[in-house]
């Protein structure tokens, strides 16, 4: 049963690393919706948020085949877990003086800000989750789009620590030795 | 101490136990070809193709279990690597690709020889990497040695300008490698393998299916172990032929398209699958959807992405295979299968597939039992990709781990010449056979000049039926005999080879056959034997492509045949 599942990566800053995710994701056909990547509390790090559509198996090898990318530190789907997901959009929609009146309230229901006008268009910015987006952007066409772009969703889980979290006093330095099985190296299964 | 960067790509080369590199200069290199002489544990083979470089690389890392590698110059000198490089990418081979570079004011401007070698091997490395800087040299070669052979072994490409061979540097050498994004796991989760267990002690028809794996990790003793206490059947995979004796009374073949019958018999009614170092390649399962289906499924790999990916798994074991079976094997009960033993002979009886009837003129197959009987089994064998390719496998009695050495994954035409440099170089007291068919030793047919000029006794055996064998036999069975593109032309192989140097005999009689063989090996130094074989021979069984594993074409009614 195929459904969008948000996975959320921590990779290295090395030159290439987008690239060879990309590389990934193309070669193996996945169905990604979007990529979001930018940095972190530590430096030296990003952090990636992929939207990808697909039954729970295939969007498990996406997982595990990008988790084999050398940069990439840790790599979860937390689909499961509700996170708050958000996405931000920047719209420019045409308007005239008699068409501005019925935009702007638009523009307050989906609680959006106006950050440009001119005689003939303005641009507005909204933020919420992608279906929000979605349905003010298929509100907004019927005005004529312009331009416009969408930045993707970023994602966090809820509650304490999640996947991705990085301890304050535990730097992500690791030193690669032979593991004993009592440790922490154990796979997840 | 303040070093070049040539001398220390060299001095790290040789802490890492590197003694051998397989290359082809270039302007670039230079600076690189300066200084290894000045280095004399690393022994640098010249080969004739960067091709051949790569796959002697290959060939080396598959029978000593080191690293393999294999350097080339910038522009044409990186993308004739590119095959070789991917081919070690498909059957997770060791392998450290070093190209030079343009210098670095160069880079990104479309320079003499420049290309980005580095973007064109991302999908067939594990890690590929510019090296911009001489003071990171240290720690990009120590990392990329520890990120090919780690884990599921693979090609990494080290993309280094002329201008950091130049720079100098102080040199000291990482003892530790910093990767926090890899960390493979080596250990099963103990759970896991209790389950595994669990399912291997109740099952009534269980099959090990042993791959590639099990020679990678060397586990030979820890398979042997489980096979022999709980009395399961053993079968391999085309890559996994020899980490099983195939003499030894529990081995039953191999499974896929071109394995043996009774192979895939056994997999296709057993009710548990104990899947080890193996990947489930379309090649072995035939269609998926109807694979195996009364079968558990047991699958231990040191990939955790392999797992799941083309079969659904009831126990899944990521970790390295020595570790796992070793908790697992402590975990079995001895037991007995004699009923299920017994129905697996009786399908061995049913398909003879070593079986050569008799023929007044010389069959492909016939040679390779020749070979066999020759060596006793104790050589190693490089094969090219094709109908030789498996008849080498399906006729030849592997026991010794890593004898059998073949391009599966990728499967390049050319491959033999090369790999039977690399297997010799790593291996020089064993004797080694190069199976080539006549299609495939012409791509890379100029080795055998790198084989005389450093003297390597090779045994190479052409099967010249003059065409493009596998290919024709697909028309033939397929396509309804509309034979295109298939038809070779063939050069008199016995010339070329003494061309180069190299002594050789052209066998067109079956009573010539063994008589030949012998003289190839008492032979001091290259022997080449071209033998004129049957032309329409196919290669049986054959699982037409998307039918079921036991849906195999065989032979039909093989008339008296030879001694097995």
């Amino acid at each position: 049963m195929n459904r969008k599942h948000i996975l959320v990566a921590l990779v290295q800053d090395r030159p290439g690393v987008l690239n060879r995710i990309a590389s990934t994701l193309r070669r193996r056909n996945f169905n990604i919706e979007s990529i979001a990547v930018g940095h972190i509390e530590q430096p030296g790090l990003s952090r990636m948020t992929i939207v990808v559509e697909g039954d729970d198996a295939g969007v498990e090898q996406v997982r595990k085949q990008l988790d084999k990318v050398i940069e990439v530190i840790r790599i979860a789907d937390i689909t499961e877990e509700s996170p708050v997901a958000r996405e931000m959009a920047m719209v420019k929609v045409k308007a005239t003086p008699s068409t501005r009146s019925e935009i702007i309230q638009i523009v307050d229901i989906f609680r959006a800000n106006i950050v440009d006008v001119s005689p003939d268009s303005l641009i507005l910015v909204v933020t919420g989750t992608s279906d929000k987006v979605d349905t003010l952007i298929e509100l907004l066409r019927g005005f004529g789009i312009r331009e416009m772009s969408r930045t993707g969703t970023i994602a966090l889980p809820r509650g304490g620590a999640g996947p991705l979290t990085i301890e304050e006093h535990k730097p992500l330095r690791r030193v690669v030795e032979q593991a004993a099985p009592e440790e922490e190296n154990l796979p997840d299964w | 101490m303040i070093k070049t960067g040539a001398e220390i790509l060299c001095e790290c080369l040789i802490k890492e136990g590197v003694e051998v590199i397989f290359g082809f200069p270039g302007g670039v290199l230079l600076p690189l070809y300066d200084t290894i002489p000045r280095y004399p544990q690393l022994r640098h083979i010249l080969v004739r193709h960067e091709q051949g470089a790569a796959h002697a690389a290959d060939a080396y890392a598959r029978v000593t279990g080191k690293l393999g590698v294999c350097l080339a110059t910038s522009g044409p000198g990186a993308t004739n690597l590119v095959t070789g490089i991917a081919n070690a990418y498909l059957d997770s081979v060791p392998l450290l690709a070093i190209t030079g570079q343009v210098p670095t004011h160069f880079i990104g401007k479309d320079a003499f020889q420049e290309i980005d070698i580095t973007g064109i091997t991302v999908p067939i490395t594990k890690y590929s990497h510019l090296v911009m800087d001489v003071g990171d040299l240290a720690r990009a070669v120590r990392e990329a040695a520890h990120v090919a052979q780690v884990g599921r072994p693979g090609p990494v490409l080290l993309d280094i300008p002329k201008d950091v061979f130049q720079n100098r540097t102080e040199f000291s050498y990482p003892e530790k490698v910093d990767l926090p994004g890899f960390k493979p796991k080596l250990f099963g989760h103990p759970a896991q393998v209790k389950k595994a267990a669990d399912l291997v002690n109740s099952a009534e028809r269980p099959v090990i299916i042993a791959g590639h794996g099990i020679n990678i990790s060397r586990a030979f003793p820890e398979l042997k172990e489980l096979a022999e206490n709980a009395q399961i059947p053993v079968v391999t995979t085309f890559l996994g032929i020899g980490c099983f004796p195939e003499s030894h009374v529990l081995s039953y073949g191999w499974l896929g398209m071109h394995g043996m019958g009774y192979a895939n018999k056994a997999v296709h009614n057993a009710d548990l699958l104990i899947a080890v170092g193996m990947r489930f390649d379309d090649r072995a399962t035939g269609g998926v959807s109807t694979f195996a289906p009364h079968a558990r499924v047991v699958h231990i790999d040191v990939d955790a992405a392999e797992i799941g990916k083309n079969i659904p798994v009831d126990v899944p074991i990521v970790g390295d295979l020595k570790n796992v079976l070793q908790v697992l094997n402590k975990q079995i009960d001895r037991r007995e299968h004699i009923g299920w033993l017994t129905q697996l002979d009786e399908w061995r009886s049913q398909h003879p597939a070593m079986e050569i009837r008799n023929h007044e003129d010389i069959l492909p197959q016939y040679i390779i039992r020749q070979i066999h009987e020759a060596t006793k089994g104790d050589t190693i064998i490089v094969t090219g990709v094709g109908q030789a390719q498996m008849w080498a496998a399906q006729y030849f009695y592997y026991d010794k781990p890593n004898s059998f050495i073949s391009s599966g994954g990728l499967g390049t035409m050319g491959f033999e010449l090369p790999g039977a440099i690399g297997a010799k170089v790593g291996c020089p007291q064993e004797t080694v056979w190069c199976i080539a068919g006549d299609g495939g030793f012409q791509m890379t047919v100029q080795e055998l000049a790198t084989m005389v000029q450093e003297d390597l006794d090779i045994n190479i055996a052409v099967f010249n039926n003059g065409w493009l064998g596998m290919v024709r036999q697909w028309q033939e069975l397929i396509y309804n005999k509309r034979y295109f593109g298939t038809q070779l032309y063939n050069p008199d192989f016995v010339k070329i080879a003494e061309a180069y140097g190299i002594k050789g005999v052209k066998v067109s009689k079956k009573i010539d056959v063994r008589p030949a063989i012998h003289k190839a090996m008492e032979h001091k130094g290259p022997f080449l034997i071209e033998f004129i074989v049957e032309p329409e021979e196919n290669v049986y069984p054959f699982v037409p492509p998307g039918k079921t594993i036991v849906e195999f074409l065989e032979l039909p009614n093989p008339a008296a045949s030879i001694k097995k």
